[in-house]
């Protein structure tokens, strides 16, 4: 006997998205949608919810594999345009990370480093379908004599160019300020002195985790919108973390979940992928993710209908606290007011600016149903959970509210 | 009544005529002082917001002109490529006087109010797509 009061299966919404009947909104429509009807009514009324978010997420690189030169080369060692890739994965394989920076790139000799181009503009570069110039050294063996090739290519000569990414999709972040009297430059952008600016990473109500606190519905083998093209949760992101703090929704205050995702360039587009330069701090990859929620029951309903104000998160010290690694915070806030551009520490208001995109956000949650709603984007149930949080319990938390 | 901020470079014969003082004085005109530099040799360069009556501004940049102070206005010299930018945010801390901010909180789009510029080229450097240009500037 279940718990709930509304039972659907992946199937069932599969067959209406099939007969175009699906309902289909997207996260910030389902917070109307679930206050005016209630979470059993909305249930029953919507199949899926879709969410996005669009930011830089450093854990991101591209898997390549180049084929064979003739004479055959065993490459140890790779660049793709000046940038290395990691070579030692057999002989015509290589996988560049996004945060590979180019040969002689001056890094931080004059403070703050620019890093003009690195290996999130390489993933861009190859997805946009412009040349690439790849250099590969090998050591010569019987089967593989080549020592050297050079070559131009492009994504449509690789035979594989997968993006396969070992942490994206943060569920929620931290807030950054900067206590001390010197400006700082970090992957959470320009950081004032004596807290004159607070940074946030994340598109809130609408992302991805955010939507299924407890991954409940996302898990390995989910398909997922990535980049433009189809992508798959493949694995908890490195540093999954599902036994973070959470609030009476079940939202965790700070980082927590994280997505290993997978997918296949040639299907990528650049409007949804971006090369990314972090004045004195390195090269990323901004990444766009969209994952479709199936509301299987009410409880589902009442997860994907939280909104901004709903979801805190933990502000921290980036000037002195973090890169001491010392445990301490400056208080909680949440996404409305991170929005609304002002948050309070102690007796001072700062002005708060973004790093994830919101407005990529909505437009990645609104492809995704499009494609859906027109049974070009079918959902896929997962073959096993991620790492799962122990504060779970069915109906635990809308109880709160009913 | 025009205003208007303005990106002057005197040439290194030129760098020692008080030309604000005579802006102000024979053309009636009022300026606001951004930025000011010499460089080492000794070209200079000014922001200024200058602001006055339409013919009096008029005649006071033509006197710039005729004494071979180039002329820049800010708004027509920097652009946001929308094509690059998907507004992320980076640049707003560091743009001193709000000319770019998020005026819409529903859709979190990032806005450009070129009239607000002063050139100080912080949001360039920024930029992690590099989508904002500022022309001729260094």
């Amino acid at each position: 006997m279940s718990e709930f009061k509304v039972n659907k299966t992946i199937e069932e919404i599969n067959e209406k998205i099939k007969n175009r009947e699906a309902v289909i909104v997207n996260a910030e429509e389902m917070i109307d949608i679930v206050n005016k009807k209630g979470i059993i009514e909305a249930a029953k009324s919507v199949d899926v919810v879709t969410t996005g978010t669009f930011g830089i997420m450093c854990s991101s690189g591209a898997l390549i594999n180049f084929g064979h030169t003739k004479p055959k080369i065993k490459a140890a060692k790779v660049w793709l345009n000046d940038v290395e890739a990691y070579g030692a994965v057999a002989a015509v394989d290589a996988y560049i990370g996004a945060s590979a920076v180019k040969r002689n790139d001056p890094l931080n000799a004059v403070h703050p480093g620019r890093f003009e181009y690195g290996g999130g503009h390489v993933i861009e570069d190859l997805i946009s379908g412009k040349k690439i110039h790849l250099v590969a050294q090998g050591y010569g063996t019987d089967c593989y004599p080549s020592k050297e090739i050079e070559m131009d290519i492009t994504v449509n000569d690789l035979k594989e160019a997968t993006l396969l990414n070992p942490r994206n999709a943060y569920q929620n972040y931290s807030v950054a300020i900067n206590t001390t009297d010197k400006t700082i430059y970090t992957y959470m952008g320009v950081l004032k002195p004596h807290m004159a600016n607070a940074t946030y990473s994340s598109a809130g109500q609408l992302s991805p985790l955010m939507n299924d606190p407890f991954y409940l519905t996302v898990g390995i083998g989910s398909r997922i919108f990535l980049a433009g093209g189809e992508g798959y949760v493949i694995y908890h992101g490195t540093q999954h973390n599902p036994n973070e703090e959470r609030n009476k929704r079940g939202v965790p205050k700070t980082g927590a979940g994280a997505l290993a995702v997978i997918g296949d360039m040639k299907q990528m587009s650049e409007k949804y992928i971006k090369g990314a330069s972090i004045l004195g701090y390195g090269v990323s990859l901004s990444v766009g993710i969209g994952v479709p929620i199936p509301i299987l029951n009410e409880e589902m309903a009442f997860f994907t209908s939280v909104k901004d104000e709903e979801i805190d998160a933990y502000i921290f010290d980036y000037g002195y606290d973090y890169p001491r690694k010392i445990d301490n915070n400056y208080g909680l806030t949440n996404y409305k007011q991170l929005r609304e551009g002002f948050i309070t520490v102690g007796a001072k208001k700062i002005p708060t600016t973004p790093l994830s995109s919101y407005f990529m956000a909505v437009k990645i949650a609104e492809e995704l149903k499009k494609r859906i709603s027109e049974g070009k984007f079918y959902l896929t149930k997962p073959s096993a959970s991620l790492p799962l949080s122990k504060d779970y319990k069915p109906m635990k938390y809308p109880k709160n509210y009913l | 009544m025009i205003s208007k901020k303005i990106i002057l470079r005197f040439p290194k014969e030129n760098s020692n005529k008080p030309f604000t003082s005579t802006l102000s004085r024979q053309y009636n005109l009022t300026f606001n002082i951004m930025s000011a530099e010499i460089f080492p040799r000794q070209e200079g360069r000014l922001i200024i917001e200058l602001s006055g009556d339409d013919r009096d501004f008029e005649q006071g940049i033509d006197y710039l002109k005729e004494n071979g102070v180039s002329i820049q206005f800010i708004e027509e010299s920097i652009t946001i490529d929308y094509n690059k930018c998907y507004h992320c945010g980076f640049c707003l801390p560091v743009c001193p006087t709000n000319a770019l901010l998020i005026e819409d909180r529903n859709t979190m789009k990032v806005e450009l109010h070129k009239e607000e510029c002063i050139a100080c080229g912080y949001c360039v450097k920024v930029c992690p797509v590099k989508a904002i240009e500022l022309s001729e500037f260094a």
